[in-house]
């Protein structure tokens, strides 16, 4: 492949994500990642449920009592946000328009590390009143679960900026329009497994 | 293996091997490794029945036999079995459908260093004096409260390793999806192949449940959870329900691509095309989903209720139905054909009655009431060895002698194959067969000895004196390997003579870019209905001879796994010692560093120039 071949928005290709063999691979691969991804995540999910309340040294540490809505739902309108952002950017990199696709990619990298710096609040807040990992059964489901999704977070930005960096100075190509696509479908998944956190872990929990 | 490579210092040689993206270099060495384990795993056997030769015996002390029947099983499935098949599927699939390489080399290299650092870890306990002794199950009640680092090898050294099978499976994956040669359509598609496909996809979906459950076993010994931690709220159910939801399809994965291996080698020793093509693939993917669907009849006595064992027990029967198609596919394949005995079709012929013979223990094992008496008894050791030896060793036997002579160049010598079939494939039944029996009169499994008078003495010692065979069978093999090595004949592109897809057209071994030409295929057996046409070279090209585009070789991988492997020993030693904790973010620290290199530069591979292509067909005598 040569990455010095010129586009013009004309020329740049419909697909440019999958426009190549390896980029085809790449796309590919990256579906199935994804699906093994959510049955990871769905059995996180069932432990988590099989574990709620479970072991707690006292009542202000069940989930009706110890979650916070208001934080968790500026957490949750930060990623949904970030999500969106992601999309604008992925709009102008099949317009071939370099530029907006980072601006967009950063705005969505911090809106990230916003959400991401909420949760360890969150988790530093929790630690405090006590409610630490060795805590009980619960706690542990608890923090798996939702630490594994912060986790995915963080390796997100870091990938995120690596590219943007990576990438400053010689604009987009055939090479890495598929990186950043993949990035982008890798967020849009994280989100939806928040969707999910924010649901049954949050909501089903303060519901009870 | 090539004539290159001999060229080349010592130090290029294994710096070439340590940095290889091709596949099937990298087939080779899961095929080594996976043998270096299974000698491993056999020896470790032997000392188990040598153990139960007699009444009792105290050759080996009771904790150290639950160490080695842990080590035995774990090594087995994750370090011997599944390798070897990987190591097949890596070196046959791609040629199989016309590819130069699969679609991403590099994965496939980080995937091959994840396997052999994994087993590196987990066999490291036996110097380290804490060895594994929870069971290859680790079923967590005994798990968590196992004193010393050993189930920490167990946990962090399947971690690695089975982060690399899933990688190799998502790999396998995409490479039949997209890499198919011109007319290879899917039901055009060898057995083997398609075997794989559903093995990987298998794959997929089973290991992740794993990587989650080993991760819950790290945390609670290592970091303080509490999952399995009864007294905490935790419960050790949640351990059985996640190992079973992997460890069931696991099974499956060993046994799908044995069943290709089987539906390749009879139609090409039978001469007659594969009976049943449509309906094998639809039993193929019928099992793999089914394969799902029963792991609590590994939990039937756990009291989940009638219910769901009811539920169970019809899921796990209704298995029967898709593998007696395949059965009977493989007896009609047969049936009016112009066999050939050869060692592959020898171990063909051995596998199906043995593997009915398992399969139909496993009926009765499907009944929940039956499987209250027969469980954790000798029963349940005979069952599974008989599907797994006498499906996935013999299938794992046929294939590495069918495809030697393509991974290798080199043909193994056939007496010498007979001599291993023979003696252990009859030192497989005396060793097992006595064992149901054994179930029957009441040995449980997993028992260090046992006492004079119960009338279990002469059985056991049948037992033990057919796994001997079976090791002499294995040392038979092993020297008609280092033999046919070093007399080393070269060998046609279809040693065999009767080889019906693709790889049999091209060079023993292949030019690391496969085919000069992507083929042409037009229809099942490929190279079988050109042969019939009258074009000698089986091949029809797709395209004119041209620039071939290959991967570059890598180190990255190599480092990669090296961080992971550093990282587990700090985790293991962080309460204890000072620099666990050091050493645990280091090692990370340095994964994700080499993680970041590899996304920072750019790897566009290399051209193998049109002229080169032309050189190395005419020097093979090849047309054009």
């Amino acid at each position: 492949m040569d990455l010095n071949k010129k586009f013009t928005p004309e020329t740049w290709p419909a697909n440019p994500e999958r426009a190549t063999l390896e980029a085809k691979n790449k796309f590919v691969g990256f579906w199935l990642f994804i699906a093994g991804e959510v049955i990871l995540f769905s059995t996180l999910f069932g432990v988590y449920i099989a574990l709620k309340d479970k072991g707690i040294s006292g009542p202000e540490f069940s989930a009706q009592e110890l979650y916070e809505l208001p934080l968790v739902f500026v957490m949750t309108m930060l990623l949904l946000t970030s999500s969106l952002t992601s999309v604008f950017a992925m709009y102008h990199m099949k317009n071939y328009n370099f530029k907006k696709m980072q601006i967009w990619l950063s705005v969505t990298a911090f809106l990230g590390l916003g959400f991401l710096m909420l949760e360890v609040y969150e988790f530093a807040h929790y630690a405090q009143l006590g409610f630490t990992y060795n805590n009980s059964a619960f706690s542990s489901a608890f923090f798996t679960l939702v630490g594994t999704h912060g986790f995915h977070v963080a390796i997100g930005l870091v990938w995120i900026t690596l590219l943007i960096f990576r990438n400053a100075k010689r604009g987009l190509n055939l090479y890495n329009a598929t990186k950043y696509y993949t990035f982008s479908l890798y967020w849009h998944f994280i989100d939806v497994v928040w969707v999910f956190i924010f649901t049954v872990v949050y909501l089903m929990g303060v519901v009870g | 293996m090539s004539s290159v490579a001999q060229k080349r210092s010592f130090g290029a040689t294994v710096w070439d091997w340590m940095t290889t993206v091709d596949h099937k270099k990298i087939g080779i060495l899961y095929l080594l490794g996976g043998l270096f384990f299974f000698v491993l795993g056999g020896i470790e056997a032997l000392i188990i029945r040598l153990q139960l030769l007699k009444p009792n015996n105290d050759l080996v002390s009771a904790g150290l036999f639950n160490e080695l029947i842990t080590m035995h099983g774990t090594t087995m499935i994750f370090l011997a079995a599944m390798p070897i098949l990987f190591g097949l599927m890596n070196a046959i699939m791609p040629l199989q459908i016309g590819a130069r390489d699969v679609a991403f080399p590099f994965i496939n290299s980080l995937g091959l260093w994840m396997f052999i650092f994994g087993g590196i870890f987990l066999n490291l306990s036996w110097f380290f004096g804490q060895v594994p002794d929870a069971g290859w199950t680790s079923y967590t009640s005994l798990a968590i409260t196992s004193e010393g680092h050993g189930i920490d090898f167990y946990a962090i050294g399947l971690q690695i390793a089975g982060g690399g099978t899933l990688m190799a499976g998502i790999n396998f994956l995409v490479t039949i999806i997209n890499m198919r040669a011109p007319g290879m359509t899917y039901m055009r598609m060898p057995l083997f192949t398609w075997t794989t496909f559903v093995a990987s996809a298998l794959i997929l979906f089973a290991f992740p449940p794993l990587t989650i459950g080993l991760f819950m076993l790290t945390f609670d010994r290592l970091f303080g959870g509490n999952f399995f931690d009864h007294t905490m709220g935790g419960n050790t159910i949640i351990w059985e329900h996640i190992f079973w939801i992997f460890g069931h399809p696991e099974v499956y994965i060993l046994i799908l691509p044995a069943f290709g291996i089987f539906s390749e080698v009879f139609p090409i020793f039978a001469r007659k095309r594969l009976f049943g093509y449509a309906s094998m693939v639809f039993a193929t993917v019928l099992i793999g989903f089914l394969g799902f669907m029963v792991w609590a009849h590994h939990m039937f006595t756990v009291g989940l209720g009638p219910t769901a064992n009811a539920i169970f027990a019809v899921a796990t029967m209704a298995i029967a139905v898709p593998t007696g198609v395949k059965i009977f596919n493989w007896l009609l394949t047969i049936w009016g054909g112009s066999i050939k005995v050869t060692v592959p079709m020898l171990y063909a012929l051995g596998f199906i009655p043995s593997f009915v013979m398992g399969g139909v223990t496993g009926i009765m094992q499907g009944a929940a009431p039956l499987d209250y008496q027969l469980h954790d008894s000798y029963f349940i050791v005979a069952h599974f060895h008989y599907v797994i030896v006498g499906g996935v060793v013999l299938g794992i036997f046929s294939g590495m002698t069918l495809w030697w002579p393509k991974m290798f160049g080199v043909m193994l010598s056939e007496t010498l194959g007979k001599w291993t079939f023979w003696f252990f494939f009859i030192g497989f039944h005396l060793t097992f067969l006595i064992q149901h029996w054994l179930g029957f009169w009441g040995m449980p499994r997993r028992v260090w000895t046992y006492m004079d008078g119960q009338g279990w003495n002469s059985a056991n010692f049948i037992s033990t004196i057919g796994a001997m065979l079976m090791g002499i069978g294995v040392i038979i093999f092993l020297i008609n390997v280092i033999k046919s090595h070093v007399q080393k004949k070269p060998v046609p592109n279809d040693p065999w003579g009767d080889g019906r897809t693709l790889e049999w057209a091209i060079p023993s071994p292949p030019p690391f870019y496969n085919f000069a030409q992507t083929p042409l295929v037009r229809g099942l057996d490929s190279v079988w209905i050109e042969k019939q046409e009258g074009n000698e070279s089986g091949l029809t090209p797709a395209e004119p001879v041209q620039d071939i585009h290959m991967p570059n070789g890598s180190i990255i991988p190599f480092l990669m796994t090296l961080g992971i492997f550093v990282a587990g020993f700090g985790a293991m030693y962080r309460l204890e010692t000072s620099w666990g904790l050091p050493v645990l973010v280091l090692g990370l620290f340095f994964t994700f560093a080499t993680m970041s290199a590899r996304s920072l530069k750019d790897d566009l591979g290399f051209y193998v120039k049109k002229e080169q292509v032309l050189k190395d067909l005419k020097e093979k005598g090849g047309k054009i």
